[in-house]
């Protein structure tokens, strides 16, 4: 039984980076109705940058602070120059433009800071959390981080002008319209804070598995299923899918024999695929109505 | 977040092609078909590969073409199709002793069957959410592939190293035929069977199935199509022809490993539709050509700058020729349509 609950609570701290990714795959899906191929690596490459800094002397808070204005801007300004105009074209074209930024961006990671794995800070230590050998400082700090941001996205969608104009853009933009909300930019903002979460879940997660361009793809996908799970309509769903993904593979791993990490990937696949079939919607998500 | 149930209008999957424009008229076809028997007679062998890659390639293109272009639905886990040919060839031929020709059509028919069914729940799926699912295939084949209990098959890690098949006719009209060459007529030939069973299989009862579900899914059937039917057929055809790339390339390079196919492979035969043209059998060799020479030419200027060069080229496809090759050859056809009045 100890094994289960220690299990369970390393669950929840690798949970926190996957609620942490899922929550932005829900904030761009929110805003445009597609889901981000680059988020993954557009949070290493915010991640890379506070290392930069890092590495050129600026205090760790100081550098976080600094990449999320950066990850903000940078989020706005791809979806201004590369996304807006293509914002009425078939699907297919928005999944090529997603892969070709994911493509430039990892290479541009690649070309600038190299292929070598890079230690990566943690600003909350890595002594045991509480006396307890399970989870880390680190890992505390994570799910701690992860909520307050669970929160404060909370308090933004629910009490601000802004928050509340973003959601009527995102549920009826033809209505939101005429209101006189200026949706088009609700979308770039919506951009601007995907991308300034991705920036967080990457700066979390480079201490636990080492710096690379890399880094993202296992993630990616694992905050997609997060997502998938929670229902990609719902940032609250985003969390809770999060830590259930983060629990489920720990458990999996402990239980079921041949799963270490060599599987980790097809579970993930495994876990979308049900999902999809079993309930596509997600755990909150709404169901979608198709008009004819 | 809001209360209200959600209605909306499904944006299309991909612009409608009309059925005449997914084909080359006859005398450009025998043009190209000449050109792809005589070059390899000129050309010294390592291009003789690179054309015999460029077939592969472009049957692999052409299969997505057929499943994107033909009945609008998305994949970018084409690589897991490719590897599970590639393996079925590599693993009959080499643990089994069957020969070469002999093994692609089991790989075609094993690719069918797993696309067929990969296809059941991808029928529950559209547009951004098949998109996933294939992606999250796509990522987790290779690791699929190096699990221990298949080890003993598939060569784990290492992989598999295929012999490569000699040709039967050693000297034709006095003319030495060399490995390499045997191999590319061979894949040549496949390629125009499967090319022309594509042709006609769009241009059936099936493929105009395919076409209504493509347009409008809610209408097709309506008018009494068995969606779910043509969807998964659509899924298993292209798996299928996919496999039979997938095992005539593991021939071709003579070796099998589980990271030759990994996510940056389906994102290259995404790139390659897209760049053919989506919906334009005929662009399939182009979006090949594109794929296998490009990164080439990129590599050389810097390491490591392919993926950014692939990406910008893709920016500028979508934005300047959003048909891709078709485009560009219906602009050319109208400049020599034009010169040839005056």
């Amino acid at each position: 039984m100890e094994l289960f609950t220690n299990q369970i609570l390393a669950g929840i701290a690798t949970g926190a980076i996957y609620a942490c990714m899922a929550l932005a795959v829900v904030m761009i899906y929110q805003a445009i109705d597609h889901l981000n191929f680059a988020q993954g690596e557009m949070a290493t490459f915010s991640t890379f940058i506070a290392w930069q800094l890092i590495q050129w002397g600026v205090p760790y808070w100081g550098a976080f602070l600094i990449t999320l204005v950066f990850s903000f801007i940078g989020g706005i300004l791809i979806e201004r120059v590369l996304f807006k105009p293509l914002a009425k074209a078939p699907i297919l074209t928005n999944v090529a433009g997603f892969i070709a930024l994911f493509a430039i961006i990892n290479s541009c990671s690649g070309l600038i800071w190299d292929f070598t794995i890079k230690q990566f800070p943690t600003p909350f230590g890595s002594s045991p959390f509480l006396g307890s050998q399970l989870i880390s400082t680190h890992q505390a700090g994570m799910i701690g981080v992860t909520l307050i941001l669970l929160l404060l996205l909370f308090f933004f969608f629910r009490f601000t002008r802004v928050g509340l104009a973003m959601r009527a853009a995102a549920s009826l933009p033809e209505s939101a319209r005429l209101v006189g909300i200026n949706t088009s930019w609700m979308i770039a903002l919506g951009w601007g804070m995907a991308t300034a979460i991705g920036s967080i879940a990457g700066m979390l997660i480079a201490p636990v598995v080492f710096l690379e361009p890399n880094m993202m793809l296992g993630v990616l996908i694992y905050g997609f299923a997060a997502a998938v799970l929670g229902g990609l309509t719902s940032p609250f769903g985003a969390v809770i899918g999060g830590f259930l993904v983060g629990i489920f593979e720990n458990l999996a791993g402990t239980y079921i024999p041949n799963v270490g990490n060599e599987l980790k990937l097809p579970i993930a696949l495994a876990l979308i695929i049900t999902v999809l079939v079993v309930k596509p919607a997600g755990l909150f998500g709404r169901p979608i109505v198709k008009r004819v | 977040m809001s209360a209200v149930q959600e209605v909306v209008t499904e944006a299309p999957a991909i612009d409608a092609v009309p059925k005449r424009a997914m084909t080359l008229g006859y005398g450009t076809s025998l043009v190209i078909l000449a050109l792809l028997i005589i070059v390899p007679l000129l050309v010294k062998n390592f291009i003789i590969f690179q054309l015999t890659m460029l077939l592969i390639y472009a049957l692999a293109v052409l299969a997505l073409n057929i499943l994107t272009g033909g009945s609008g639905q998305f994949s970018l886990g084409q690589s897991a199709f490719y590897a599970v040919g590639a393996y079925t060839t590599a693993i009959l031929m080499e643990h089994a002793d069957i020969n070469y020709a002999l093994t692609l059509p089991i790989a075609g028919i094993i690719c069918f069957v797993f696309g067929f069914l990969f296809g059941q729940p991808a029928l529950r799926l559209s547009g951004v959410y098949l998109a996933l699912a294939t992606f999250a295939l796509a990522t987790a084949m290779p690791q699929l592939l190096k699990l221990g209990v298949f080890e003993h098959w598939t060569g784990g890690v290492q992989g598999l190293v295929v012999t490569k098949p000699d040709s039967p006719i050693a000297v034709l009209f006095g003319y030495k035929i060399s490995q390499d060459m045997w191999l590319y007529y061979f894949t040549l030939a496949i390629s125009i069977a499967i090319y022309i069973f594509s042709v006609n299989l769009l241009r059936s009862r099936s493929g105009r199935a395919f076409m209504a579900i493509r347009d409008n899914e809610i209408a097709a059937s309506a008018m009494g199509i068995d969606v779910a039917l043509y969807k998964t057929l659509a899924f298993g055809v292209s798996a299928g022809i996919t496999g039979v790339a997938g095992g005539l390339g593991a021939i071709a390079v003579q070796f099998v490993a589980p990271d030759s196919y990994t996510i940056t492979f389906a994102i290259s035969l995404f790139l390659g539709m897209v760049v053919g043209g989506v919906g334009w059998l005929p662009g399939s060799i182009v979006g090949s050509a594109f794929i296998i020479f490009v990164p080439n030419i990129a590599e050389g200027i810097s390491k490591g700058l392919s993926g950014a060069v692939f990406g910008v080229l893709l920016f500028l496809v979508i934005y300047l020729v959003p048909h891709g090759a078709r485009q560009v050859a219906m602009v050319a056809q109208h400049l020599i349509g034009k010169l040839k009045k005056n």
